[in-house]
């Protein structure tokens, strides 16, 4: 099996996914490229998640669900289903901490798994039917004769096409399109407990007059309008940058799009027709995306998200592999890294990048890192040492080091890096994991290797 | 550049959760408020008057002996137009001075920006606390975030002598290298100067000395840790720290006076250690929240209101009540349920920027507001 297909492998799975065991890349391997991306953007040929299992173990109200989803995610055999609720939900930021009711964001979370890998129209149609996004929003406040924007204008400026393609009197029609969208207030929490928020079409608040929305006149209703955003150029763009920027490679904010182009004006031109010929089909996009040529020779060209560099531990240490308690912590962890699961920021959602790193989410970023694979009894780590032993006999430092940043990665590492970690490794000599009578301090340089490794520049790309 | 010990310091202190300012400076005399807060409402036996309308609630008993000694002002009716009853969105609000649009740069961020324009010390601002505030958040400009100032560092969790040797060599991992794009070098920065300022950082425990002994609660350790930054001359000119509990939508009535006993108590001793070492002249510390609470209780605790209060406290303070303590006549209830802003905070950032820093606080709070005269 060549090196280059396993790290192939790795970055389709670090960007479709949360990152895969060195077996399980070895088997996708097996399977060959294209089977693989065909599987990842057909969900359904595989086995889905026990939700009866996952429900009575983790429970389904908000302080319970982020440690769910991120069970799910590194142990879902549909990867990009949670990858894509992920990225819509960078995309169509939503909070919890205004709407204090932690089931509608559940509820829009399980949306974007249901709908995420379908077409823009069903995607943009839900969401805009959805109660934690119309809360969210406002647009239980958007009523004929006094309409409220805030729906309206963000779905034409952060969720569809981006500003510069439409005009304020668009928006003011988009946002009268939408009035009378709004949602039935679930019975209070105290003391009846969370009960589902459901979508209501107010005919009464709805205004029925003529609207004009980029150069459509009629009376256009909430659905017509996401009909006329659908068919824009301007939108197949804006999602394939969108997509581009969460699958490939890291784009400016998402404010600037107007004024600087795509760094890969051929990629978005690429994904951009694969939308206008699919009639947005997500599906098609994504399997034109991960078999592009751009795709491949983007690895390492992201910053992974504190949720990519959590799930991408786990799945590295190879623990929670069952439902078992402790999956609580790792929000936390993300949260600290400047990524609270479900309650970004702002509807801009996170800055991501560069903007992932200050000193104090680097510190804890390393830290966390570090601290996770120090344990050698954790099954990927005890792995990763079988594996070093199976190469036989004793290992040159320089080996030592390839071999624990390919086990870790594969990933490359710059002259520099790879000088540090070989002067780590040769304080210590050769590495002999067979000879039992030194096996205690040899297992602890290899913990102090991947240590090393996790803490590195290069582990925080994707 | 290394500043002296008496460059002018300010002290931050966030109360999250939004801070219950009614039971903190309680109207004591006034009917209404005893109408309405019957669950969580003090006695008027209970609190300590402060003249003939308000009282300290007794649990901050420690800040009304400062405010006793001139030390404390209180700023009544902190707020700002349509004050947001998001926690996320108001302390957003504080932390970027952009009530309307979403801001993306936070005021202590510019004043670090301000009083170190090139980033030479990393330590010019320092939070104390996990996690970074997006008041300090700024791209460009270095804020150190401490968690735990003797173990404050990056790989804290390996054994010592083992860490330095993999510190060396974290650092030179991160050595920058030519032609390794705009966001390796910028990690390569960012990595030095978490170690630099770490470096740094370790020498303020084993400098202090102090006779003050201090509660062991997270505020009287943050605050502590300030002290002994301060004390060091490591040449921080802006320390900000957080204590969090504050949203008492229920069981407010045993939970907040432990929180308000945590916050007095540590604070008086701060100062306490800084007069100990002949540097309390230099400091002035500003308490704040993101939003005052309901005028009714829910009979549990209180849900999130708006106009609340904030603290100035330092030895160069001039004691009193400034600003309006919102009007409890019912018609004059902000949405009909919630104390009225008398002040705009920008006014209060502006006041600490320009009389206490010397800074033009326009830029730092995007415009210019009403101020306060709260400095002998």
């Amino acid at each position: 099996m060549s090196d280059k297909n396993v790290a192939l492998m790795a970055h389709l799975m670090r960007r479709a996914g949360f990152g895969a065991t060195r077996t399980e890349l070895e088997a996708y391997v097996n399977m060959g490229y294209e089977n693989v991306v065909e599987n990842l953007v057909e969900p359904e040929r595989c086995d889905p998640m026990d939700e009866d299992i996952l429900e009575r173990y983790f429970g389904t109200t908000e302080g319970g669900y982020v440690p769910t989803w991120m069970y799910r995610m590194i142990n879902s055999k549909r990867p990009l289903e949670e990858k894509i609720s992920l990225f819509w939900h960078h995309v169509f930021a939503t909070g919890v901490g205004k709407n204090q009711h932690g089931l509608s964001s559940v509820n829009q979370i399980k949306m974007f798994r249901r709908v995420g890998l379908s077409n823009m129209r069903e995607i943009l149609l839900e969401l805009s039917k959805d109660p934690a996004m119309i809360f969210w929003l406002d647009n239980n406040e958007n009523r004929k004769g006094e309409p409220n924007e805030n729906y309206g204008r963000e779905l034409l400026e952060l969720f569809a096409m981006g500003v510069g393609n439409y005009t304020e009197d668009d928006i003011k029609d988009c946002a009268r399109a939408f009035t009378g969208w709004t949602f039935t207030q679930p019975i209070p929490l105290y003391p009846h407990g969370f009960y589902s928020a459901h979508f209501a079409f107010l005919e009464d608040e709805h205004d029925n007059g003529e609207k004009t929305f980029l150069g459509h006149t009629g009376n256009l209703n909430g659905d017509d309008i996401i009909d006329i955003i659908v068919e824009q150029p301007a939108t197949a763009k804006f999602i394939s940058r969108h997509l581009y920027n969460f699958f490939v490679a890291d784009e400016p904010q998402v404010p600037s799009w107007n004024v600087t182009p795509p760094q890969d004006p051929e990629a978005i031109e690429t994904l951009s027709n694969a939308f206008m010929e699919s009639g947005g089909d997500i599906r098609h996009i994504l399997r034109t995306l991960f078999n592009s040529d751009f795709f491949k020779e983007a690895q390492a060209k992201k910053v992974k998200s504190p949720t990519e560099l959590v799930t991408g531990l786990l799945k590295l240490t190879g623990t929670f592999q069952g439902p078992e308690p402790g999956m609580g912590k790792y929000p936390g962890a993300t949260t600290l890294m400047g990524q609270q699961l479900m309650n970004p920021p702002t509807v801009e959602g996170w800055h991501t990048g560069k903007e992932w790193i200050d000193g104090g989410t680097l510190t804890e970023r390393v830290n966390f890192a570090v601290n996770e694979v120090s344990d050698a009894s954790k099954p990927g780590i005890a792995e990763i040492i079988e594996r070093l032993k199976a190469e036989g006999g004793a290992l040159s430092p320089e080996a030592f080091v390839a071999k624990c940043v390919d086990l870790v990665g594969p990933m490359t590492v710059s002259d520099t890096t790879q000088a540090s970690l070989a002067e780590f490794a040769e304080v210590g000599g050769d590495l002999n994991l067979a000879d039992d009578d030194t096996l205690e301090e040899s297992t602890a340089r290899v913990v102090r290797m991947l240590q090393l490794i996790v803490a590195s520049r290069e582990y925080q790309f994707a | 550049m290394t500043a002296s010990r008496k460059d002018r310091v300010l002290v931050v202190v966030e109360l999250k959760g939004g801070n219950d300012f009614m039971n903190t400076i309680i109207p004591y005399t006034s009917g209404v408020y005893y109408d309405s807060r019957p669950v969580v409402g003090l006695k008027v036996e209970e609190v300590l008057p402060l003249n003939d309308t308000l009282a300290w609630n007794p649990n901050i008993e420690p800040l009304k002996e400062m405010y006793d000694q001139g030390n404390v002002a209180i700023v009544q009716g902190i707020g700002y137009p349509d004050s947001s009853r998001s926690h996320f969105r108001a302390m957003d609000v504080w932390h970027t001075c952009e009530p309307i649009e979403i801001g993306d740069e936070g005021w202590v961020g510019r004043i670090i920006r301000e009083l170190d324009p090139s980033g030479e010390n990393v330590l010019t601002g320092i939070n104390f606390g996990r996690g970074l505030s997006r008041a300090l958040a700024v791209t460009g400009v270095p804020a150190t975030s401490v968690d735990n100032l003797d173990t404050y560092g990056l790989m804290t969790s390996i054994d010592e002598a083992q860490r330095m040797q993999s510190l060396q060599i974290f650092e030179k991992m991160y050595s920058p290298a030519i032609g390794s794009g705009i966001t390796m070098d910028y990690l390569s920065q960012t990595g030095l100067d978490v170690i630099k300022g770490a470096d740094e950082l370790k020498k303020a425990p084993a400098m202090y000395q102090s006779e003050v002994e201090y509660g062991s609660d997270s505020m009287a350790k943050s605050l502590r840790d300030v002290a002994r930054v301060h004390l060091a001359d490591l040449g921080t000119r802006v320390f900000y720290t957080m204590h969090g509990g504050y949203d008492h939508h229920a069981n407010e009535v045993p939970s907040h006076p432990k929180l308000l006993k945590e916050l007095s108590g540590a604070i008086r001793d701060f100062f306490q250690d800084l007069r100990n070492h002949n540097a309390s002249e230099e400091i002035v510390m500003l308490v704040f929240t993101e939003f005052g609470r309901r005028i009714r209780d829910n009979a549990s605790g209180t849900d999130h209101g708006t106009g609340g209060g904030a603290f100035i406290i330092g030895d160069g303070v001039k004691g009193g009540l400034y600003a309006e303590y919102p009007s409890l006549e019912p018609s004059r209830w902000a949405n009909g349920e919630d104390l009225e802003h008398t002040i705009d905070f920008r006014g209060i950032y502006g006041t600490l920027l320009e009389q206490w820093m010397g800074l033009d606080p326009t830029p730092i709070v995007d415009g210019t507001f009403e101020q306060i005269y709260p400095f002998n």
